[in-house]
């Protein structure tokens, strides 16, 4: 151990880098298999059901499935930039999350760490300007492709994201002005308001010194800005299938067209991330940190939603899932009871615990939406960004400075 | 390259080739678009890739024989096809049909009628994005379907209506199932118009898009919803009644917008419309009483009088062997189909087989109203008005 202390710099981070690609290409695998589970089951249907228990095993056939199949190359490509921007979208998507934190900083063995790749003081703005640039793979995808469909898609899509960028930025100002850095950690910490609970986060804005102000508008703008930017459901313009077939990912096929999809899930989780950090709170608890009982709740949902999945599952209808689904079931209810028995292990997990659960919820309402809202005309999607979303997210910076300068003087 | 290509494009415009196969093209329609940017400057609908035949096969089969060949036309709306055809030939031969078979027949129509207009809230709802919409359509369909499946065992392709009658009796309990389809309808309705209508995303998708105003669309014969909603109450079964829908009391729904808009919200009203005629139909249908004309040489006698009776046996061999054969003459019968005026025009030289039959499709007329509706819009308004006119490309290219 003390042989490697002087390497731990370096062994430490790749670890976790290691750590984190994993559980986010798994999480978006799982992310499209809960996708087409809730969106089936507000459309009155099943969904994936018959590739393992409750068809659990979809994401692994879906990715077999694009590994096998055939790659063919369209004519007439521009064979650089064609291969290039599925490799760009994804790896700017898997960049974005290496300055989020996803909890606060921990002390294992000795060695005391932050829960997140890089802890950089600018990590919004090192945010911003990454998926800044992730209009250019779609950009290129579309005017690589060689195909009309492709071509109208990529313009689309740089239109939008553009316009787009514009006020999903404004709209964190706010945030900024009360916060006085650009670290998401201390962003985080700033919301923390002791006894407040969630009182304290940004979209309600009671702040401990006082100087704090509501972001709801914020908020929203922040919400309906990243919708656009991830290119979902209303703002699904680039890919409209109804109009422009897939657009610019018309001509892709097998794992370059996988790429193009992780990408967009990750930027999904990427933004989700950010708007809890943002505006919930990040890894903070809604409850008054003296509630020191609800550090339990992790132990209390696991522990009955496992046994849920154990008794449920051993009534499956095939062999596989009476044996697989107690299995999950069991381990969930033994996570749940280990945590319930580890105080220490039960603190680690809090901050994770609870930017998990919020990360999800804002991922339910993006499937939730896709299921709901039909989508916007390409001119409307530009008069709302340009007339609607900027003036607001402007106002907003507008309002916030002048609240918090009254407060400072007056 | 084809005709159409080069009658259109100039250097400085892009030429989409939207279709045949294409997502919102609903089935192989081709549409060339002329594009400046995404607006379109000119846009022509390319015909022909679902050419049949089946106006030509029908001069080669006897008259009953032709009935199954109507139901492949419009596939969304077979009994009525069913039912203009066999219009005709009665009224060729001229025929009474008995007022219970009659009354059957409006209610099987309507009963299409609504199935068709699910169908085309649906996939229209789905071109616009809302694709939770076409889910629920399809399950209210699925209902319509199994109460066809129970009329005439098949759930589409039905054939029920036939010259002189219809093809079977109904089965038994189908009281209480229409009954119970037409109960929970409302009800269904209500959800789409809530997730629909007042949709702010939705109402700027249709409102103001594909545009026309009542003199053009008169101009180019439209019939059908499209032309109800620029103000006309043009509809067949006031205009020119058939199957005893005079004696039904129902509105014809109108708008005056002549927009995407006003033509959905004129469907979903036909739907509520076509309820509240079921109902009265079901009133009327008795519980006795024949389904089928009097005329022995063309409808096939029962099987009881077969064994019985020996002209019985004779008429059924000459029917089915070689058809019946009408007089000499050549008629037309127009019927209110879920699309506009679907007509027939049957002309007999008095064989077994007609000379020629041709049908004048509600969708291949209104499609024609499609380059003048997007001239000057987006892709995306080209993609809801062909989502509006509500083509059925099986009957546009017979």
């Amino acid at each position: 151990m003390s042989a490697l202390a002087p390497y731990l710099f370096l062994i430490v981070p790749l670890v976790k880098i290691a750590l984190l690609v994993f559980i986010v290409l798994t999480l978006d695998a799982y992310l499209t298999w809960l996708e087409r589970k809730v969106i089936a089951h507000i459309q009155a249907r099943w969904g994936p059901y018959r590739v393992g228990p409750h068809g659990l095993l979809q994401p692994l056939a879906d990715g077999i499935k694009f590994i096998l199949k055939e790659d063919p190359l369209p004519e007439g490509v521009d064979k650089k930039a064609y291969f290039f921007a599925p490799f760009l979208t994804l790896m700017l998507a898997l960049t974005s999350l290496a300055v989020i934190p996803f909890g606060p900083d921990i002390t294992i063995l000795g060695y005391k760490t932050n829960f997140g790749i890089a802890d950089v003081n600018i990590s919004l703005l090192a945010l911003f300007a990454i998926t800044a640039l992730s209009v250019y793979g779609i950009a290129l995808a579309g005017w690589s492709s060689n195909s009309k469909y492709s071509l109208l898609g990529g313009l689309r899509s740089s239109a939008q994201m553009i316009s787009y960028e514009l006020s999903l930025t404004l709209s964190v100002v706010g945030v900024l002005l009360m916060a006085g850095t650009l670290s998401l950690k201390e962003i985080v910490e700033m919301q923390n308001n002791g006894n407040l609970g969630f009182f304290g986060w940004n979209i309600i804005g009671i702040s401990k010194d006082g100087f704090g102000f509501t972001q709801i508008i914020g908020c929203i703008c922040f919400f309906i800005s990243a919708v656009a930017e991830t290119n979902r459901v209303p703002f699904d313009l680039p890919e409209a299938e109804s109009e422009l077939v897939a657009g610019f990912h018309t001509e892709y096929a097998s794992m370059k067209f996988a790429m193009f999809f992780i990408g967009e899930y990750t930027a999904m989780i990427a933004v989700s991330s950010l708007s809890t950090i943002l505006f919930f709170g990040g890894w903070l608890s809604p409850f008054p940190a003296s509630w020191t009982i609800t550090h339990y709740l992790p132990s209390v949902i696991l522990v009955p939603f496992g046994l849920w999945v154990f008794f449920d599952g051993i009534r499956y209808e095939t062999i596989f899932g009476r044996i697989v689904l107690p299995g999950i079931g069991t381990v969930l209810t033994v996570v749940g009871a280990a945590l319930f028995l580890f105080p220490a292990v039960n603190e680690l997990i809090q901050g994770p615990f609870w930017f998990f659960i919020k990360v999800f919820a804002a991922l339910f309402f993006y499937i939730w939406m896709r299921a709901t809202l039909p989508r916007f005309r390409y001119d409307q999607l530009m008069e709302f960004g340009w007339k609607f979303l900027l003036p607001v997210s402007i106002a907003n910076v507008v309002l916030t400075s002048a609240v918090l300068l009254w407060r400072m003087h007056g | 390259m084809t005709t159409v290509e080069t009658a259109i494009g100039t250097a400085k415009t892009m030429v989409l080739n939207m279709g045949p196969q294409h997502p919102s093209t609903h089935g192989v329609l081709r549409v060339l678009l002329e594009l400046d940017g995404e607006n379109v400057v000119n846009a022509v609908p390319d015909l022909g890739y679902l050419h049949t035949g089946i106006e030509k096969s029908c001069e080669d089969k006897t008259y009953s024989q032709a009935i199954t060949l109507t139901d492949r036309m419009d596939y969304l709306n077979p009994l009525g096809n069913n039912l203009v055809y066999c219009l005709a030939v009665e009224k060729l031969l001229g025929l009474e049909i008995p007022k219970r078979a009659q009354y059957i027949r409006v209610m099987m129509v309507e009963l299409q009628r609504i199935s068709s207009h699910l169908v085309w809230l649906g996939t229209h709802a789905l071109d616009m994005g809302a694709m939770s919409v076409m889910l629920y359509c399809f399950r209210e369909r699925e209902e319509i379907l199994k109460i066809f499946e129970r009329f005439a065992g098949q759930r589409m392709m039905t054939s029920y209506i036939r010259i002189g009658g219809l093809a079977l009796e109904p089965p038994a309990g189908w009281r209480e199932q229409v009954k119970r389809f037409i109960d929970m309808m409302p009800s269904r309705v209500d959800e789409y118009e809530e997730l629909l209508t007042n949709n702010r995303i939705w109402m700027a998708r249709l409102k103001g898009v594909g545009y026309l105003p009542p003199e053009t669309l008169i101009a180019l014969s439209t019939t059908g919803p499209g032309l109800r909603a620029a103000g006309i109450p043009f509809d067949n079964r006031k205009a020119f009644p058939y199957c005893s829908y005079e004696e039904f009391e129902f509105n014809i729904p109108t708008r005056t917008e002549s927009d995407s808009f006003a033509r959905y919200l004129i469907r979903v009203q036909e739907i509520r419309e076509s309820l509240k005629i079921i109902r009265q139909a079901m009133d009327k249908i008795t519980d006795q009483g024949p389904i089928k004309a009097e005329a022995p040489g063309v409808i096939p006698p029962q099987r009881e009088k077969m064994k019985t009776e020996m002209e019985a046996l004779i008429y059924h061999f000459k029917i089915f062997t070689e058809g019946f054969s009408p007089p000499v003459g050549e008629v037309y019968q127009a019927v209110e189909s879920p699309r506009g005026e679907l007509g027939c025009f049957i002309a007999s030289d008095g064989s077994p087989k007609p000379l020629r039959v041709h049908f004048r499709s509600p969708s291949f007329v209104n499609l024609q109203a499609l380059p003048s509706m997007v001239k000057g819009q987006l892709i995306a308004d080209t993609v809801a008005s062909i989502g509006t006119i509500d083509i059925v490309l099986g009957e546009v290219d017979r």
